[in-house]
């Protein structure tokens, strides 16, 4: 079983291959089609306001909802972790719901509850001044939907796995709730929060179908980045299209980066 | 190995599972009684109300209406398209995603650590600069020569791409645990390799290749983002579900937009309902 | 011969783990490869086994030459330390498995399972999973797997390693009346000289890949090869450049022929037995000598920290040189031995 088989090495070839063509090639394809006329247009084109503005908008978007959704995560696996309460094994099933959602379900369910107009809540909440659809906080929410499961399905199992006994000994020593959770139980699962959290910020500033909806995708005011690709590379011309391989070049690169951090991560949490 | 969270194993924490060290699961007290109302208002205005106005809406018109909107021709040419492709990308990404997991636990050769990133690249990307992607590869100016824009075969790739991660990161934790003593075991009583893995390691395998399973089909159908350039969401060709919603919403036809979108996700709490049933089966062989 | 080892050698990188082993093992009888951990005696287990490859030398099966043979086609049983159930299989599962595979009529697969869960008292969890079984019954399931097939050799690596210690007393004895009953040749491997000394009929006690000595538990404890031989096999203390058992040592607190002077440092109760550390009047820096007796003997001599006593091995007691070399004996013939007979001391 040591010894390299024919088998090993068909499934190897054929793995490789697959990859190779599914991800690899085209990836690279699009960052030579970035770079085709050379550095100088792609640096103008994310120099560009337009450009400039909705990354500005994209990161800011992302930030808050990362916020949200790592204190309300945090939050929600101690619940589940270390308590029972009636319903608690149908919240732990519907945090993973907006995992198998279609993000053009979650715009269309939030334009129903926030729509200034129509919503449920958006008509209240217009008279009182706070747009919700089509401005930034839509835009938010619909960001940190997607990303909901993703802080809690890290933190999770960690809480598992560490037990109770560090914090039923912090409290015997007569440490209160707030002193354990920031002494002992935090710096237990920081390997998996930072996981948690850097893979919900790339999942955020990539986050399209959902904002589409609830953003109206106007330049300057509610355009993220990914809405500007689509926009640019559906408009003709080549400083267009430049401009749309650029800002999608650099949301690749960012999302890229945010992997090998926590793939990097990885080992560093097993041997912790 | 890596692991990226959301394509898991299971659903996050299997509930019940006493064998677990200090699992002192307290009943609420007053503060994280508190803590639990807070979160739970986040999520309820965050996700569950949200979610329930889709299917409020859905049934807004009744039955006969609810019904009507289904059975409208395009609508059934897209749900067709995208459970068709669905289901064939899931039985596919069956067979490769079990084989990458076996290459990327059980082999050895340099450069494999490169492929962990490279699996989890499509679950990281922007949907959009997804689509960009396989255009570069797979559209007009291919250099390969092949032209797959705009036709089914474009929703086939555009799903097996956004799905790849799923099996595949379900599969590898339960490739690592397997204990090779089982396998030499089965060899010393005369088992092939072949045979070994036929009916000692796939059985191990079923729940995690199932529930992986599960979600990437959920995905699947799912999928927008990809499509919008790379398909070009002919409608009776190449429109998919989530596009026709899209264009439900565009013309401020809520209730129709609701009613399709309400099957969507009656799929996606199907597969989360069976991912908790099928995580409680596995507690049982321990 | 049951099984034949000769001249088998196996390197894991730089690491040495067997070098140059010769070995026979009789049919039907129970061996026991016994050792400290990392010693090479799993490695040699599973090289009979099939389940690694020797560098060097061959081994032989009933006189069929298994070396480049796989573990699949050697007809071996297998019993692992940590059971190595197949998890989704019930327990008949599991013991019908081998007997599944060589494509046996269901009738007497069925028939030969129920035999075999009567005969390791597993019949009322035929149909349970493993996972909700103890420690102890799987590892009987193991066994039964490993005796369907009706297995040329049956080896059990550290079977018991992973139970708590009565129920590893309780099934060292039951694989003794198995083996009793079945009659299968039966080689385990084991880092507890007690469960080796207890259950089986000859022993191979090997270390850092060396053959040590050969021999029945007697001879093993009785007439040691070498220092590493009889220290680890039980309880030694030094006297006067020998090991010797502190169990051999005649203890008295007046002098009596042939003893040496010393005194009681420490006085030490565990249980029936008394342990005394003995500081000797020789001046050397040399640690105390132990020495062990019943409490009833204790109480008779008189024995007590700070008295002064005289102490002497026992006639026949075994004693060890110390700086014996090790041996590579091959086929250790136990009667040719650095033991040395107890004669009278040459000081004076």
């Amino acid at each position: 079983m040591r010894r390299p088989t024919k088998a090993r090495w068909v499934l190897r070839i054929v793995v490789v291959a697959y990859l190779f063509l599914l991800v690899i090639w085209p990836v690279a394809l699009v960052a030579k089609a970035t770079f085709a006329h050379g550095l100088g247009p792609v640096i103008t084109a994310l120099t560009e306001p337009e450009v400039v503005f909705a990354f500005e908008l994209t990161i800011s978007v992302a930030f808050w909802a990362v916020v949200l959704n790592t204190i309300f995560g945090v939050g929600i696996s101690l619940l589940l972790v270390r308590y029972t309460f009636p319903g608690r094994r149908a919240l732990n099933a519907l945090v993973d719901l907006p995992l198998s959602v279609s993000p053009i379900v979650v715009g269309l369910a939030l334009l129903l509850v926030y729509s200034g107009r129509t919503g449920w809540l958006g008509r209240t909440l217009e008279s009182a001044g706070l747009q919700v659809i089509y401005a930034p906080p839509g835009i938010i929410l619909a960001t940190a939907f997607v990303s909901v499961p993703v802080v809690v399905r890290e933190i999770v199992p960690v809480l598992h796995e560490i037990g109770t006994e560090q914090e039923q000994a912090a409290r015997s020593l007569g440490a209160s709730g707030l002193q354990t959770f920031l002494r002992i139980t935090l710096p237990a699962i920081r390997w998996a929060l930072l996981y948690g959290v850097v893979l919900s910020l790339a999942r955020s500033l990539g986050e399209y179908g959902a904002v589409k909806i609830v953003s109206g995708g106007v330049a300057m005011r509610t355009q993220t980045a990914t809405l500007l690709v689509e926009e640019r590379y559906q408009q003709f011309g080549a400083a267009n299209a430049t401009t749309a391989y650029a800002a999608a070049f650099v949301l690749a690169l960012l999302a890229v980066v945010a992997l090998i951090i926590v793939t990097s991560l990885r080992p560093d949490k097993e041997n912790s | 190995m890596t692991q990226t969270a959301p394509p898991p194993a299971a659903p996050a924490a299997a509930p019940g599972d006493r064998r677990r060290r200090g699992r002192a699961a307290t009943s609420l007290g007053a503060a994280s009684g508190l803590g639990l109302g807070i979160a739970l208002v986040w999520f309820s205005l965050l996700v569950l109300i949200p979610l329930t106005a889709v299917l409020v809406q859905a049934s807004a018109g009744g039955w006969s209406t609810y019904w009507s909107i289904l059975t409208n021709a395009q609508t059934v040419a897209a749900l067709e398209l995208t459970v068709g492709q669905a289901v064939l990308v899931t039985a596919v990404n069956v067979v490769i995603g079990t084989a990458i997991a076996w290459v990327l636990v059980r082999d050895h050769f340099p450069g494999k650590r490169v492929l962990e990133v490279v699996i989890d690249i499509p679950f990281a990307l922007p949907t959009i600069v997804a689509g960009l992607v396989l255009l570069s590869l797979y559209g007009p100016s291919s250099p390969l020569g092949l032209n797959w824009a705009n036709t089914q075969i474009a929703v086939f790739l555009a799903f097996l791409f956004v799905t790849l991660p799923f099996i595949v990161r379900t599969v590898e934790p339960v490739l690592i645990e397997l204990e090779p003593e089982v396998e030499e075991a089965a060899a010393s009583l005369g088992a092939s390799r072949f045979t070994t893995f036929r009916m000692i390691i796939l059985p191990s395998l079923a729940p995690a290749i199932t529930s992986g399973a599960a979600l990437s089909f959920a995905r699947a159908i799912s999928e927008y983002g990809s499509l919008v350039l790379l398909s070009g969401n002919l409608p009776y060709s190449t429109e998919v579900a989530s596009v026709r919603i899209l264009s439900f919403v565009e013309g401020d036809n809520l209730v129709d937009a609701a009613a399709v979108a309400s099957i969507l996700l009656l799929v996606a709490l199907v597969v989360i309902v069976a991912l908790d049933v099928l995580s409680r089966r596995v507690a049982r062989y321990g | 011969m049951s099984i034949r080892i000769s001249g088998v050698g196996k390197s894991f990188g730089g690491f040495t783990a067997l070098a140059d082993i010769d070995l026979d093992i009789a049919t039907g009888e129970l061996t026991a490869l016994l050792g400290p951990s990392g010693g090479g005696k799993s490695t040699l287990l599973r090289i009979i086994a099939g389940l690694e490859v020797a560098d060097t030398g061959s081994v032989e099966i009933e006189g069929v030459d298994a070396t480049r043979l796989p573990a699949q086609k050697r007809n071996v049983g297998f019993v692992f330390q940590h059971y190595a159930a197949f998890r989704h299989l019930s327990v008949a599962g599991n013991v019908s498995f081998g007997l599944k595979i060589r494509k046996r009529p269901r009738k007497e697969i069925t028939a030969r399972v129920a035999e075999l869960l009567e005969l390791v008292h597993l019949s009322q969890f035929a149909d349970r999973l493993p996972a909700q079984l103890s420690g102890g019954q799987r590892q009987r399931m193991a066994l039964a797997r490993a005796l369907a097939i009706e297995p040329t050799v049956l080896l059990l690596d550290e079977p018991f390693g992973a139970l708590d210690a009565k129920v590893r007393r309780e099934l060292r004895n039951w694989l003794r009346r198995l083996h009793d009953e079945v009659h299968v040749t039966t080689v385990f491997v084991t880092h507890d000289q007690e469960e080796a000394l207890e259950v089986a009929d000859r022993i191979v006690v090997i270390n850092h890949g060396r053959i040590e000595q050969v021999g029945s538990p007697d001879e093993l404890y009785d007439r040691p090869a070498s220092e590493f031989v009889m220290s680890f096999l039980g309880p030694v203390t030094t006297l006067h450049g020998h090991l010797v058992r502190p169990h051999d040592l005649e203890i008295e607190t007046r002098p009596f022929g042939g003893a040496t002077p010393g005194w009681v440092e420490r006085f030490t109760r565990v249980g029936f037995e008394v342990r005394l550390d003995v500081r000797l009047d020789d001046g050397a820096a040399t640690s105390s000598v132990l020495v062990t007796l019943t409490r009833a003997d204790a109480t008779a001599k008189g024995l007590a920290e700070g008295v002064q006593v005289w102490i002497k091995p026992v006639a026949g007691a075994s004693r060890v040189r110390i700086g014996t070399p090790t041996e590579d004996v091959r086929n250790a013939d136990s009667s040719l031995n650095a033991v040395d007979a107890v004669s009278e001391p040459t000081f004076s």
